[in-house]
């Protein structure tokens, strides 16, 4: 791709650039608690200015690997560089990495103003600089009028602010955010992440982000890695990951998805046919997958792709990816509605509509029968 | 009528006591059965004038006719506590020992609650049970072994004579010394407890947010652990203080006769001198002595926890 356009700026995704070095560099890192592996010889380059996501479910090792790059926790083996310094031993109070806690750990005993001067405090900067820094901070999150009060007396959204105020100030070269909008309510989350990111881009500063939550970490990230068992299962843009998840686990975890077993039957170099036992017609993907006919791989397709017709109106005129059921149960979700459709072999398979018409008056209803079907593009072969 | 008064009268008090008021009651008649009353005792003794007889001392109240009844108000017993120096050196050396034997408890068991707030919650258990273990002893056997170990031929000149360290036993028992170290020990526990309840309920991400934000080690300890402890410092401190101000038992086994505490005067004027109108303004005047104490302990203790939980506080960076 860089050969075709060689002027291209890698503003928006440094990790493409061939020229660019990491800016922080996880090398084999393990970590052991009594036996059990929480990260087993996790590798990954994060670029200067990106938001990173750790997405995975709990007990997946992610905040693990966050509390390493803090320097809570010492890698069992492996090495970290954050810019271009092996920071593995070094302890937290000597890394330029600030965290922002997933309970905030707003120091009680101390004001608004108060926890956020105390980083600053440790530099030992003169008092008129600190005072223009909280100031300046506080200005940023819009907390500026909350100097003199204390923790307790802030809502949710604001003691969050005040613990982005409090890791910010410090200008780290890496800002680690421990789920940060866990505990707010949706509106608020979803008006906060907005926030998160004009802030990460005006300030500059590299972000990861651990966060269970896909929508949360798709909405803000640069690059997503989808982490599972101590280990990273795919690094990449929050799209990429969700149209060409690299296997099943992602392919589940991300947004949900209709996978069905089959065998390649054939295997062209714009096409792969796949024969499938829960669909009578054998599966067309317009792109190659590289593997020998007869192996057995997953299809998957997501739910929004999948087109539904009502079976009076007569068969779709397509030869490849259909099937037909009777319509088990519907999911109204106001914006767009998912369709449950039994298959006569037993197989429940999902479709996504958006709810152009009010569902009263949505043409297919429960008990229906019906033809689902999809193109050749939106199928994902899937051999792990 | 009448029932219609008392009718009244019963749904005033169903609408006006709840249960709230028994529970609240409870512990208010208890002070007042076995506190308040004794204190009013006492008072009046005070202020009464001493005879041989029994009860050695006066009535307060006379009837001196058909309509009289007359008032003997005895200040004298108060004049003698500031006329006679004894009583004031002696408040004075009581409060001097409480402050030195809270000052080591403070010294001795804020490291320990610590240790054991930082232990592992396996061995939290154990190791609290073995502060707790010593009230499992009679508090005079305690005392009394302390006399085993720092008299002339106790436990520690024993060990020292044998290694040469010293020639001649050293005068351990009876002395100031001895006493502190009994206190010291005996209240310790009060000590440790209340700041490890503290310690413990430190949020250990505030420990781990300081250092992020590039605070040492031994500057977060003072800067967040200690603070965060006060409360539990404040009611260790008190609840050695006060008790040790009035102790009897110490100082009278591990004291010398030179060793002048409150609580020994007081002991001595009631029991030996069959004083009790002197030994009644002793306790009158050494409860005023203790309340300045701990008003002024609860009033730091408030501010603390305002600190903490509430009103204001201002921004200094």
């Amino acid at each position: 791709m860089a050969s075709k356009s060689p002027k291209r700026s890698y503003k928006f995704d440094p990790w493409l650039d061939p020229k660019n070095r990491p800016y922080i560099r996880i090398e084999n890192v393990s970590k052991e608690f009594d036996g059990t592996m929480a990260v087993n010889n996790l590798s990954l380059s994060i670029y200067q200015g990106e938001f990173f996501s750790i997405l995975g479910g709990s007990g997946c090792g992610k905040t693990t690997l966050l509390r390493m790059l803090a320097g809570f926790e010492t890698p069992t083996s492996g090495k970290i560089y954050i810019d271009d310094i092996d920071m593995t031993t070094t302890p937290p109070y000597e890394r330029p990495v600030n965290m922002m806690f997933q309970s905030y750990a707003l120091f009680p005993h101390m004001s608004v103003g108060q926890n956020v001067a105390f980083g600053l405090k440790q530099e030992k900067l003169p008092k008129a600089e600190i005072k223009e820094r909280v100031e300046g901070v506080l200005d940023l999150v819009q907390m500026s009028a909350f100097i003199n009060r204390m923790p307790h007396q802030l809502s949710g959204g604001q003691r969050q602010r005040v613990a982005l105020a409090r890791s910010l100030v410090k200008q780290p070269k890496l800002l680690l955010l421990d789920e940060p909008l866990a505990s707010l309510d949706k509106k608020l989350k979803e008006r906060t992440q907005l926030e998160l990111v004009t802030i990460q881009e005006r300030v500059g500063i590299t972000f990861i982000m651990v966060s269970h939550d896909q929508e949360e970490s798709m909405t803000m990230s640069t690059r997503i890695a989808v982490m599972n068992e101590g280990q990273i299962k795919q690094v990449g843009p929050p799209h990429e990951i969700y149209e060409f998840p690299n296997s099943r686990f992602v392919a589940d975890f991300i947004g949900s998805i209709n996978m069905f077993e089959g065998i390649i039957l054939e295997d062209a170099s714009d096409h792969v046919i796949i024969q499938s036992d829960s669909m009578p017609s054998e599966l067309c993907i317009s792109h190659s997958a590289t593997i020998p006919p007869g192996a057995s791989v997953t299809v998957g397709v997501r739910p929004e792709k999948v087109k539904i017709s009502k079976m009076s109106h007569g068969k779709p005129d397509v030869s490849y990816n259909y099937t037909s059921g009777i319509v088990d149960d519907i999911e109204y979700l106001g914006d767009v509605s998912i369709y449950h459709v039994l298959t006569a072999n037993g197989r429940r398979i999902l479709a996504t509509l958006p709810n152009l018409v009010r569902l009263t008056e949505q043409p297919v209803t429960w008990e229906d029968k019906v033809y689902l079907y999809w193109q050749p593009e939106n199928g994902i072969v899937l051999t792990v | 009528m009448i029932l219609k008064i008392f009718w009244r009268l019963f749904s005033f008090f169903k609408r006006r006591i709840s249960s709230r008021f028994f529970v609240i009651a409870l512990p208010f008649t208890w002070v007042l059965l076995f506190f308040f009353i004794p204190f009013l005792l006492v008072l009046k003794i005070s202020f009464s004038e001493l005879t041989v007889g029994i009860p050695p001392y006066l009535p307060i109240m006379e009837r001196m006719g058909e309509d009289v009844i007359a008032f003997k108000l005895n200040i004298g017993n108060y004049f003698y506590l500031v006329w006679d120096d004894l009583y004031i050196r002696a408040i004075l050396n009581s409060l001097g020992l409480g402050a030195l034997a809270t000052i080591a408890c403070l010294i001795i068991g804020f490291p320990m609650a610590y240790a054991i707030a930082r232990a592992s919650l396996k061995y939290q258990t154990l190791l609290l049970m073995m502060v707790i273990l010593p009230f499992w002893t009679s508090f005079l056997i305690r005392v009394y072994a302390w006399i085993g170990i720092l008299s002339y031929h106790g436990v520690v000149n024993t060990v020292l004579l044998k290694l040469g360290i010293i020639e001649a036993p050293l005068r351990l028992l009876n002395t100031i010394f001895s006493v502190s170290i009994g206190i010291t020990y005996c209240y310790l526990p009060f000590m440790i407890l209340p700041i490890y309840v503290s310690l413990q309920k430190i949020d250990p991400s505030l420990l781990e947010a300081a250092y992020d934000l590039g605070s040492r080690p031994f500057r977060t300890f003072w800067k967040v652990t200690v603070p965060l402890s006060m409360p539990g410092i404040i009611s260790g401190s008190l609840l050695v203080f006060i008790p040790s101000l009035g102790e009897f038992v110490i100082p009278d086994l591990l004291g010398g006769s030179d060793t002048l505490m409150i609580g020994r005067v007081l002991w001595n004027e009631f029991f030996v001198n069959r004083d009790w109108p002197v030994a009644g303004a002793v306790a009158i005047g050494m409860l005023v002595f203790l309340v300045f104490p701990i008003v002024l302990l609860q009033y730091i203790q408030k501010n603390v926890q305002r600190d903490q939980m509430g009103e204001g506080g201002q921004m200094n960076a």
